[in-house]
């Protein structure tokens, strides 16, 4: 199944590595690629490192000393930098929730599974 | 070119951070997080193309945020940073003419040829267009780049690191050596590209709040452009006030070179056939994926500039005289002084860690391509060919171990020059400039033939270097300063690489037309017929809108500072 119709050899020119070489040889790697298959969802790291390190700047920011908000030009900025970084972690987090990882596309030859509309 | 800066990377002594456990605590935290990806994309790779180029399967989002992300490494964010506080408001033009349009341009034209031909990196595209000698010509050059490339980013990580958190530099490069080793020797480019995507949040959390309260300290942009008017004089705050050609300004440049040898030349030659960046484009799911893959990064590209020139002009108003010899700092500075004087501890800490992740990707994005080009390009087409596909991941593996060594020598290498950063900038226009004629010349031209490829990219590559070496340092033409050389170089390698593939052109056979399906503008390969993924055809995802859109805003953003 992973052999490809249609790109003939050209005989001869053994040496030559041609276009249709390369697409058979990459088009067979494609199906045999486990990345699609196994590949984690880079939303949830995302959304939890931001979720961790937003609750630990936010927390940081409300215990935040008044020399720490006076260094910042009197923004409390760990507060709201911590909350913009919860925000960001949620917002993963809430797209990976609503929008899974859809399963893999099974090898080509499979109809698409449309059944169920 | 992406890296321009002038004054010496050292950052002043005096700069050492406060930070605290919470800091090292934040820190600790990302490189957990960065070695637990490596770990977990161990398990997708099973295959060479799993190992090099993310078994082409990932989706735009993240090919978009990794393509940015390769370019935003550390050197960028302190250099033009350090750009803004030495020449002001023309920073703009590295990123709304020297970065938009060519990105625009890969993404619209350059990609189909790059994605459908199913290429595995920009050398491979050589091979196809041309033959075995600009092949492996361009390979060789590729792969020393990116060596030297890494081990300029590992240096430049090492000398923030000691400034910053007072360890000594060898300390820093063994570390951040080993991490990167670590997690790309595990995941390979999947886990390359993971970590960039999450460089990417981190490091804009540590630059909003610096240009926030930077902007705070001086009185909003008035204030700011007060202050540097009152200093800097009128031009400094503005993006074409003083390019007229014939007048004097500090980039030594005017409007022609800025257009022509930045706009055109020296950018299209990185953003389109730098293969650190392309890879990012190769390793998406489909054609509209590596499409929209630059077309995305173009968006925060448009924006980011704010966030490195605005805290180099809040250096350059606060500190008198900043980056000059009396004001105890350098350039380079000027972020990691904001970093001192505003952040507390927590913020600080992701300040920390979001320069760090940078360097650190920064590094990867060159190792990850360093061994896809060696390994695919060289080892597995003139070294040993033929073996199964096993062999060459393991051997992708080893040459990670031996890229990431070699980056350590090379950043040892580096830390003899005295100015790293426009040594960087010179590597640039030598390495990519040659290629984009090739390229540009290849694709649109169908009777550039075979040999023509090689010659072009030899003739382009020696003239940049004998302009730089002969003409600007011997002094026989006389430029203003190293960028205006480097404009120069970049124009000189353009166009003698141009000329020689012509004449070579017209004495050799053309290649013949049917093995130049897919790769000469006008025809068409295989790869191209699949038709659209579900949900591709929705208005927001057409590439042709998001790159029009692309260079409409950067027009845009041009309009506040023209007049």
């Amino acid at each position: 199944m992973s052999e490809q119709p249609g790109h003939a050899d050209h005989p001869g020119r053994h040496h030559h590595y041609t276009e249709s070489d390369l697409s058979r040889d990459v088009a067979d790697l494609e199906t045999k690629s486990a990345t699609a298959a196994r590949i984690f969802d880079l939303r949830r790291i995302i959304g939890g490192l931001f979720v961790v390190y937003g609750v630990i700047v936010t927390i940081v920011g409300i215990t935040d000393s008044q020399s720490a908000i006076d260094k910042a030009q009197g923004v409390n900025i760990n507060l709201w930098t911590g909350i913009g970084m919860l925000l960001l972690g949620i917002f993963f987090l809430a797209w990976l929730k609503l929008r899974p990882t859809p399963p893999p596309v099974p090898p080509e030859g499979l109809p698409e599974e449309k059944e169920s509309a | 070119m992406q890296t321009p800066t002038y004054g010496h990377t050292y950052l002043a002594a005096e700069l050492r951070l406060p930070t605290n456990w919470l800091d090292y605590t934040i820190l600790a935290i990302y490189f957990v997080v960065v070695l637990g990806i490596g770990f977990a994309a161990r398990r997708s790779v099973k295959t060479s193309l799993d190992f090099f180029l993310s078994g082409r399967s990932l989706p735009a989002w993240i090919t978009g945020l990794a393509f940015i992300s390769a370019n935003l490494a550390a050197t960028e964010i302190l250099g033009m940073a350090a750009n803004s506080a030495q020449y002001g408001a023309y920073t703009v033009h590295w990123y709304w003419i020297g970065a938009i349009p060519a990105m625009v341009f890969l993404g619209l034209v350059m990609m189909p040829f790059y994605y459908g031909s199913k290429v595995r990196s920009v050398p491979e595209f050589l091979l196809l267009r041309f033959d075995r000698a600009a092949h492996l010509l361009s390979s060789i050059l590729f792969a020393f780049a990116a060596i030297l490339i890494a081990g300029v980013n590992l240096y430049a990580l090492a000398i923030v690191v000691e400034a910053l958190l007072g360890w000594p530099q060898w300390v820093a490069i063994v570390v951040a050596g080993a991490f990167v080793l670590a997690y790309i020797t595990l995941g390979g480019l999947s886990s390359a590209i993971y970590n960039e995507v999450l460089q990417f949040f981190v490091i804009l959390a540590a630059l909003i709040p610096i240009t926030v309260l930077g902007l705070k300290k001086v009185g909003g942009w008035n204030g700011l452009t007060d202050k540097l008017t009152a200093t800097h004089g009128q031009n400094f705050t503005t993006a074409w006030g003083g390019t007229g050609i014939g007048s004097a300004n500090p980039l030594g440049a005017n409007w022609l070179t800025i257009v022509l040898g930045l706009g055109f030349v020296l950018s299209f030659g990185y953003w389109t056939t730098n293969f650190a960046e392309v890879q990012r484009a190769l390793s998406a799911k489909n054609l509209s994926a590596g499409q929209r893959t630059p077309l995305i990064a173009a968006y925060p590209k448009i924006f980011i500039v704010f966030l490195v020139m605005i805290p180099g002009l809040v250096a350059a108003a606060l500190i008198p005289n900043f980056g000059t010899a009396g004001s105890g700092y350098q350039y380079n500075d000027a972020i990691p002084y904001l970093m001192q004087e505003l952040l507390p501890n927590g913020v600080l800490g992701i300040a920390v860690t979001g320069l760090l992740a940078a360097f650190m990707a920064g590094m990867a994005a060159n190792v990850s391509s360093f061994n896809t080009v060696f390994t695919t390009d060289i080892w597995e087409k003139y070294v040993v060919p033929g073996r199964e596909d096993g062999y060459y991941v393991r051997f992708g593996r080893l040459i990670t171990v031996i890229g990431v060594c070699a980056s350590i020598g090379t950043a040892f290498l580096a830390s003899s020059f005295s100015n790293i950063m426009s040594y960087l900038q010179t590597l640039f226009s030598f390495f990519n400039v040659p290629m984009f004629v090739v390229f540009i010349v290849g694709m649109f031209w169908k009777r550039a033939s075979a040999k023509a490829g090689f010659w072009g990219l030899l003739a382009g590559t020696v003239t940049a270097m004998v302009n730089y070496f002969v003409f600007y340092k011997k002094g026989i033409i006389s430029l203003p300063s190293d960028q205006g050389a480097n404009f120069v170089s970049a124009i000189a390698g353009f166009v003698a690489g141009a000329i020689v593939m012509f004449a070579v052109s017209l004495f050799t056979r053309p290649k013949p037309a049917e093995e130049l399906q897919g790769l000469v503008y006008g025809t068409r390969s295989p790869g191209m017929a699949e038709p659209p993924a579900p949900g591709d055809d929705a208005w927001y995802r057409k590439p042709a809108l998001l790159g029009w859109g692309a260079v409409v805003l950067a027009a845009a953003c041009y309009i506040p500072f023209s007049f």
